[in-house]
């Protein structure tokens, strides 16, 4: 279980500071737990404070009930979490079965980390021994990204919007990917997405929207606000206001 | 064999034994052993240090080892390679030099090469230089390699520096003919007080001639290195020349390149990148669990490979 308590996050620039995120409080112990809301919202940096790659201005951050927020990223990859980036990095000269064999975390056969690849529908003996390097194209890079998230196997996993660029892979393959993952290793899987077919597979869903938590609940209860007039869009008005007054 | 002959053969020629085919181990300035074949001679110089070997047109699959070896502390030493390659052949070359320095004196080899390479003859060409020792001899290698290629000659040249040599300046020239390629991969780390200097010039003199030159560097700790590149395009030509490097610690690289096009049809690019590790690579990396040692360590050989 994950528990976020009155995590903020503020960044300063010359002028002043930003608060990217305020006072947010959460609890994640489900399946499939979906973070949605608007371009901008802090939904990408949420998943940074829980991966460890920022540390929160205040708040603690507790995983089975151990407080982490001073763990740094290795450790807590060590002590079990996961995250595929939105945007995947490039590498120059490390092969994609080097980058699956350190998800994995110890030495594999060239069929093991096929099979990962195969999973995510990548033709594996054409990609395991490429680099992951500026010339895979975005689509690849993601799914790559996936299958590296799906090798850890840890029990908290977080995918920041992985239905991006993948149009030609079904969105029922990505599901399945899900399954399988908490199949084999239980715990949640948290999954940052604007699609309302990821959406509709998530037992809990949590709306931020200008860096606030403005909804969390059931999909049944927050799916329908989202898409039609109901809080969903008045989030957008106030954000539309906002953005008006400056 | 002693161990750290074997050492040494190992790290820059990748021998395990005396290879097979033609081969002339050079160890501390005296002939270690040679063999020629049918189609490839190797004839020692009168009028200096060195050797020149000579390849029969149409020879292919074949390969010439040609190591040197120094063990002796404070030797220094110039040597004359001379390669006379003929037409229409395919052949590998295996250079390079270890220096195994355990005293207080400093050990150079200078290793001065030249190719003619004939008519659509492919050679491929691989030189490692290599150094170790427990002596506070330094050890300096200054190679300088000068490749004629005739019309549709082909020559790739890997050239790798990974560890031990604390100076070098390696000076490598080039002249093509109609459709020559030159293609030069160069890999280099540096580390503690290392200085490391690359010295390319090409003209590229042939119609459809074209060259590539990449250099990857890695320089650590107070190393310094310095990339010059030159390409002179005389003619409808390609050329391309590349340094990637990354710096650690307090290294600096300094990348000097220079395209000069003397036809209206010379195509020439340079591109240069240098900077530290991309921090997220780095997160990338402890996101999989490794720590960030292991993963700045990971990075770098990869860059390397
Ligand atoms: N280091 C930073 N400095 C300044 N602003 C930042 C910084 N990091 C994030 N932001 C801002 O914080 C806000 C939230 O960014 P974040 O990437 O978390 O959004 P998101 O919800 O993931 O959006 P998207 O749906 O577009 O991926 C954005 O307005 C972004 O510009
Ligand atoms: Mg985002």
């Amino acid at each position: 279980m994950l528990e976020l308590k009155n995590i903020s996050y503020e960044v300063s620039d010359e002028n002043d500071n930003k608060e990217i995120l305020k006072n947010i409080s959460l609890s994640i112990d489900e399946r499939f737990v979906a973070i949605t809301g608007p371009n901008g919202g802090g939904k990408s940096t949420l998943a940074k404070l829980i991966a460890g790659i920022i540390k929160p201005t205040t708040g603690k951050i507790f995983l089975d009930g151990k407080d982490i927020t001073d763990m740094s990223i290795t450790e807590r990859a060590q002590n079990g979490i996961s995250f595929a980036f939105q945007q995947p990095v490039r590498f120059k000269g490390i092969t994609v079965k080097d980058l699956i064999t350190y998800a994995v975390g110890h030495p594999i056969s060239t069929t093991e980390a096929c099979s990962y690849l195969s999973e995510v529908g990548l033709c594996a003996k054409d990609y395991i021994n490429r680099e992951l390097n500026a010339s895979l194209s975005g689509g690849e890079a993601k799914r790559i990204e996936i299958a590296m998230t799906m090798a850890r196997g840890t029990a908290l996993s977080i995918f920041d919007e992985p239905e991006a660029g993948i149009d030609l892979w079904s969105f029922q393959s990505l599901i399945k990917v899900f399954e399988m993952m908490h199949e084999k290793a239980g715990g949640s899987i948290i999954i940052i997405s604007h699609q309302e077919r990821i959406l509709n597979i998530a037992d809990k869903i949590i709306v931020l929207a200008n860096g606030e938590l403005v909804n969390m609940g059931g999909k049944d209860e927050i799916l329908p606000s989202l898409l039609t007039d109901g809080p969903g869009c008045s989030v957008l008005m106030d954000k539309m206001k906002e953005v008006r007054n400056g | 064999m002693d161990r750290i002959t074997k050492d040494l053969l190992e790290q820059v020629a990748g021998l395990h034994d005396i290879p097979t085919g033609a081969y002339n181990i050079r160890k501390d300035g005296q002939l270690y052993g040679r063999n020629v074949s049918a189609n490839i001679d190797i004839v020692t110089k009168t009028d200096k240090p060195g050797i020149d070997i000579i390849i029969k047109d149409n020879t292919v699959n074949e390969s010439v080892h040609i190591p040197v070896i120094i063990a002796q502390s404070g030797l220094k030493e110039a040597v004359y390679n001379d390669f006379i390659i003929g037409e229409n052949c395919d052949v590998t070359i295996i250079a390079g030099c270890g220096i195994h320095n355990g005293g207080k004196e400093a050990s150079e080899h200078s290793g001065i090469h030249s190719f003619d390479i004939g008519k659509n003859s492919k050679v491929k060409y691989v030189e490692k230089h290599y150094g170790q020792g427990e002596g506070t001899g330094e050890r300096i290698m200054n190679p300088k390699t000068h490749i004629v290629l005739k019309e549709g000659a082909y020559m790739e040249m890997d050239t790798v520096q990974i560890e031990g040599i604390d100076s070098t300046l390696r000076e490598t020239s080039a002249k093509l003919a109609d459709d020559a390629r030159l293609v030069i991969k160069e890999k280099i780390m540096t580390h503690d007080k290392q200085y490391a200097e690359t010295n390319f010039s090409v003209d590229l003199d042939g119609v459809n001639c074209s060259a590539d030159l990449v250099s990857r560097s890695v320089a650590k700790n107070e190393s310094k290195q310095i990339f010059k590149s030159e390409i002179n395009g005389n003619n409808i030509c390609h050329g391309h020349s590349e340094c990637d490097a990354i710096i650690m610690d307090n290294a600096s690289v300094k990348a000097l390149p220079a395209l000069t096009a003397n036809n209206l049809d010379a195509s020439l690019i340079h591109e240069a990148a240098i900077g530290k590790i991309a921090g997220e690579q780095l997160i990338k990396l402890m996101t999989l669990g490794l720590s960030e040692e292991e993963a700045e360590k990971e990075i770098v050989a990869g860059f390397l490979k």
